[in-house]
């Protein structure tokens, strides 16, 4: 369970979030502006709430009031951006290496077999392409194990022949590893495809949420 | 030849360690500048480019002050048995001293060009901010980090005002091809003045090429 229970206001932003999330795929839906990211950089500590509470499970990430801040290298949460930051001074291998966690259950094998990753461990960055490059961040993502995935727009830079190949492997990080997943669209057609829920956030607000179907709310 | 080749040699050598020595503070005080929130970023980037703008010989007296033997730190170093007042020590941290302002501008907009992203991937990824520095901030602003200590180099090679006021211009030991500049022409023997012009020209050339060239290599890859 990932308790998100925070105010986070920056000038005249102000992004309010009281969500309970089970496993599974959870939908962050809503026009870009909205607060999508920066939901996403408040989870993984790359941003400061005012106030509230970030818990995942019963590990507490953030708690105002109690004074609670774990730095990002200690949070454990699985992070893809929008541009997917792959590190470009080094091979796919070092980048998908980069965060691996000793004593995970993953294995490198496990990973670069579910995404298809493994044919070009050994290529350069900037020899890949969108589809593959998302594919090597998420690799190297849940190579640290994460407790939980975010991702931002995982599918914005691919075409939409790209797009019907890639969804698979998010379902089966679902699926077969059992990773939440909190994931930031704002194409309708995606979150209707992938998400178990959705929240709908609208000027730093969630307008409304649904379980499995999204319905016309907030869009 | 001899003399102007030890002279040559003395400067190139000294001006090599003063980088060197000034290297790591250097980097994460540019680094501290570029990334740090901290109070106080405002002073301390005011007095590490201080050196650049005041006159050099005022920071060689504020120097002298500070390590002479009854200076404030000179008197502890000279209960330990270290002199640094005139001599190559001394050549060492006038270099130094002036190089710096160079090194952390020129590697603070290096590390300010970095994508913020990158660093941030890295930390979500467990790394911790030194592993983060060491192993994406670093190697992505390394062209940079090198064109800074190029500059860094060149700076001290050329260094004078500092260098006289607490190094003197002792043969051998103080004097660098800076100050054996100005002596020689002060003592009529033009000639040796005119040759280290000449080898302070072509050291000064080879420093700024090799700085336009890894400025160059860089602009290519990205």
């Amino acid at each position: 369970m990932i308790h998100l229970d925070f105010i986070l206001r920056q000038g005249p932003f102000l992004l309010e979030l009281h969500e309970q999330l089970a496993g599974g795929i959870t939908a962050l839906f809503g026009p870009s502006g909205a607060g999508k990211t920066t939901t996403l950089d408040a989870i993984a500590g790359l941003r400061r709430p005012s106030s509230g509470r970030i818990a995942v499970d019963e590990r507490v990430l953030f708690d105002a009031e109690r004074g609670i801040d774990l730095p990002a290298h200690t949070r454990h949460i699985g992070y893809v951006p929008q541009e997917p930051g792959l590190f470009p001074h080094m091979n796919v291998r070092r980048n998908v290496l980069y965060g691996r966690r000793p004593g995970q259950r993953l294995s490198l094998e496990a990973v670069t077999t579910m995404l298809e990753v493994g044919e070009f461990l050994d290529r350069r960055v900037p020899d890949l392409s969108g589809g593959e490059r998302q594919r090597v961040a998420l690799a190297r993502a849940l190579m640290s194990a994460p407790d939980v995935l975010l991702l931002d727009e995982p599918l914005a830079a691919v075409d939409v022949e790209r797009r019907r190949r890639i969804l698979p492997y998010l379902l089966r990080v679902r699926d077969d590893l059992g990773v939440p997943v909190i994931y930031v669209s704002h194409d309708r057609g995606e979150v209707d495809q992938l998400a178990d829920r959705v929240i709908v956030l609208d000027a730093g607000r969630a307008a409304g949420e649904a379980e499995e179907e999204a319905g016309e709310k907030g869009a | 030849m001899g003399e102007l080749w030890t002279i040559t040699l003395l400067t190139v050598g000294m001006a090599a360690i003063a980088t060197l020595i000034m290297l790591p503070p250097g980097l994460l005080l540019a680094w501290a500048l570029a990334r740090g929130r901290f109070r106080g970023r405002v002073l301390l980037e005011t007095l590490v480019s201080l050196p650049l703008v005041m006159p050099p010989v005022a920071t060689g007296l504020i120097l002298l002050m500070l390590l002479a033997p009854r200076g404030v730190l000179g008197g502890v170093l000279a209960n330990l048995g270290i002199e640094i007042v005139f001599t190559w020590k001394a050549v060492v941290i006038a270099m130094a001293v002036m190089g710096l302002p160079l090194l952390v501008r020129t590697a603070r907009a290096g590390f300010e060009q970095v994508d913020r992203r990158y660093e941030q991937v890295a930390s979500t990824l467990g790394a911790n901010p030194l592993r983060v520095f060491l192993t994406v901030t670093l190697p992505l602003a390394l062209p940079s980090v090198m064109a800074a200590a190029v500059l860094c180099f060149a700076r001290a090679i050329g260094e004078f005002g500092a260098t006289m006021m607490i190094a003197g211009s002792i043969p051998g030991s103080t004097r660098t091809l800076a100050v054996a500049i100005y002596s020689f022409a002060e003592t009529g023997r033009d000639t040796q003045a005119a040759q280290l012009v000449l080898v302070s020209a072509a050291i000064a050339f080879a420093a700024l090429a090799l700085s336009n060239w890894i400025a160059a290599r860089s602009g290519l890859r990205t």
